[in-house]
């Protein structure tokens, strides 16, 4: 699997807080322009193991195998300055990444994330959509091979869900690696190449939707339908 | 790191509510406290009533001339007085809350005094409504009076001094425009020897005048202590004023380095703890030390920043406090340095609790009630508590950075101590709380 074309794998992870373990021994990998679902119950560890990819958190065992040159992290809540304009938050973090040519970088980002219009508007007066398009594109500001993306449409309504998507398969279109958790399981099966099931911390499955569908057996349901009959199946 | 301080210097421009606080924040401090300092309290309008007005206010004592009008005159220094007509028209100016007191001179105070077998005596009669100018009022006549009982005072030992003299020594005596000659116990036990002398030596009436002569004598060599005695009857205590310990800085030069120091912490302590648990709030602090900035690097961009804007906000408000209070201006340079080093010390103390509480609000509060009890602790002079307490209290207070960051700027403003010792202080308490501000992130993301 750990072949040329993989921008970012991971083996055997193990993660604890105290007594409880977070992640069992995840592995995974993924290659460019791949998009990764994490999707599981709530407190499976799917923010533990974005977060230990991001670099924020270290594993207690496993490790990284492969490192991609750059990791873009988009964390759930916008990781931005409300008071600042959607330029000014773009500056700033491209500064920080050391971006050779900010201003270039500032309005790549600005066409990227169809924002320009926006861009002398502080971002507390922006919509959640818009202002997770800024999160993401400031993610995004390093032109990382690999992007995490921490259930990246929650608290949008349609409208904004659809735009958000647009955007990110456009990322993964231009050979962005694409990792991203999330609870809206129809996301995850419109939109992703790979699915990690995880539950309790334990990866129960790494493969494509339609691999799901199969290994549940059962026709005539939805993914969604498919995806509980499989927890139900493993005892959750 | 200044890519993010140009950010926080950004969002304080876009705070305006928090920008105009804190600009007006020392402007208003100095103003009011440049007129405290500047301004006594108002002279408090009392009701006077003179009952010597139209008759003699001139007591005769030992020979001198003391005009009570004028004695009263210097009340008038402390007090803005109101004249009234009688003592009932004085007495229902209190009550009908005209005048915060009364002061009432009766009719015989002049014959009390020249007689000197009864005192003389002032009425006083007070409002009760505020207390503080009350006390001031009442305060003030007390002292007046006090001072013209001791000027009294010792002109009536002075009389009564001269009286014994009269009475040991004899000598010329005028009383009511009259002059008498008074024998004296000298010139009569002269008189008495020389009697003696003249009686035959066996005579009983010899041994009579050796007792009178000899108590005469005694009477006289007895005398002759009482001026000692006078003395300390016209001043029964006398005060001795030592300072042990503390530096000659006045109220006035005091008050402004307490001003100082209390703006520096509010500002410091406020801003420090604020932007750090900003960050949090923001959820930028993940994403800033995924290898962005370090983590100590942050603490350090908001210790500069609170630091920086704390120093200039205090320069500010000294400069407006020396348009009303003289300030030495050649000390600029440990101005600064008391002003750097404290601030950095709050600093630390800010990003401590901004660490700890993780959340703008409890920072913020945290910071603002932190600042009242370790200024006033700061103030608890020894003696006005138990031993015990004060030791607690000074622990207390060496180990926050209010007391240390006061004596400096006390220091370096008025040249009162040593300025060295302060700031090694403060720099001791910079480096103990900014490492559990660096601990206090652990659990911040």
């Amino acid at each position: 699997m750990e072949t040329a074309t993989v921008t970012l794998a991971a083996r055997e992870l193990v993660k604890r807080y105290g007594d409880r373990v977070a992640l069992r021994r995840v592995s995974l990998s993924a290659g460019p322009g791949e998009l990764v679902a994490v999707i599981g119950p709530n407190g499976a560890g799917k923010t533990t193991l974005l977060s230990i990819l991001a670099g924020i958190q270290q594993p207690d065992e496993g490790e990284l195998t492969v490192l991609p040159q750059g990791v873009g992290w988009v964390p759930q809540q916008a990781a931005l300055y409300g008071k600042l304009t959607v330029e000014e938050n773009l500056f700033l973090f491209a500064r920080l990444e050391r971006c050779p040519d900010p201003r270039a970088t500032v309005d790549r980002m600005l066409e990227l994330s169809d924002l320009r219009e926006r861009a002398r508007d502080q971002v507390s007066t922006l919509s959640g959509g818009n202002r997770q398009r800024v999160n993401i594109a400031i993610g995004l500001l390093a032109e990382p091979e690999v992007l995490l993306l921490d259930e990246p449409s929650a608290a949008l309504d349609p409208r904004q869900r659809s735009r958000l998507w647009e955007f990110i398969l456009r990322l993964a279109g231009e050979g962005t690696t694409v990792i991203y958790a999330t609870h809206n399981v129809q996301e995850a099966d419109r939109y992703a190449n790979q699915l990690i099931v995880l539950a309790d911390g334990e990866r129960l499955f790494y493969g494509s939707p339609r691999e799901l569908e199969q290994e549940v057996g059962t026709t005539g349901l939805d993914f969604e339908e498919a995806f509980v009959e499989f927890l139900h199946g493993r005892g959750h | 790191m200044r890519w993010l301080l140009l950010k926080d210097l950004q969002i304080l421009r876009r705070s305006p509510l928090l920008v105009a606080l804190l600009v007006l924040y020392p402007v208003v401090i100095a103003v009011l406290i440049g007129f405290a300092l500047s301004r006594g309290p108002d002279k408090p309008e009392v009701a006077f009533y003179n009952g010597l007005a139209g008759q003699s206010a001139v007591v005769e004592l030992g020979g001198d001339r003391i005009d009570l009008a004028q004695q009263g005159q210097r009340l008038f220094d402390a007090i803005d007085p109101v004249r009234v007509n009688s003592r009932k028209e004085a007495i229902q100016k209190v009550r009908d809350g005209d005048v915060l007191g009364a002061l009432i001179i009766p009719r015989d105070l002049a014959t009390n005094i020249q007689s000197s077998l009864e005192p003389g005596t002032v009425e006083v009669y007070y409002n009760a409504e505020d207390p503080a100018k009350r006390q001031f009022v009442e305060n003030t006549i007390k002292a007046q009076v006090q001072t013209a009982n001791g000027a009294l005072t010792k002109r009536v030992a002075k009389e009564a001094l001269q009286l014994l003299d009269l009475i040991s020594s004899g000598g010329q005596y005028t009383f009511l425009g009259q002059s008498f000659d008074v024998l004296g116990l000298k010139r009569a036990e002269s008189i008495l020897s020389r009697a003696r002398a003249e009686l035959p030596a066996g005579s009983p009436e010899r041994a009579e005048l050796d007792r009178v002569i000899a108590f005469g004598k005694l009477a006289r060599e007895n005398l002759s202590f009482s001026d000692d005695v006078l003395a300390v009857v016209g001043e029964p205590i006398r005060v001795k004023a030592t300072a042990l310990d503390g530096g000659t800085t006045s109220l006035t030069s005091f008050a402004v380095a307490l001003a100082v120091a209390v703006s520096l912490m509010f500002i410091t302590l406020l801003l420090a703890a604020g932007t750090l648990a900003l960050e949090r709030e923001e959820n930028a602090f993940a994403r800033l030390v995924r290898g962005l900035v370090s983590k100590t690097g942050l603490l350090a961009e908001k210790a500069a920043l609170a630091a920086g804007c704390s120093v200039v906000v205090c320069l500010v408000m000294m400069a407006g406090l020396g348009l009303f209070v003289d300030l030495d201006w050649g000390r600029f340079p440990l101005w600064l340095a008391a002003l750097a080093v404290g601030a950095l010390a709050f600093a630390a103390l800010g990003l401590a609790i901004g660490g700890l509480t993780r959340d703008v609000r409890a920072a913020s509060l945290l910071a603002f009630m932190l600042c009242l009890p370790l200024a006033f602790l700061a103030l608890v002079p020894s003696g006005a508590v138990a031993p015990v307490l004060y030791d607690v209290i000074r622990a207390v207070s060496a180990v926050f950075p209010f007391k240390p960051s006061l004596d400096a700027l006390d220091a370096a403003l008025n040249d009162a101590g040593g300025l060295g010792g302060p700031l090694l202080h403060l720099a001791g308490l910079t480096l103990a709380f900014g490492a559990l501000g660096r601990l206090a992130l652990r659990r911040f993301a």
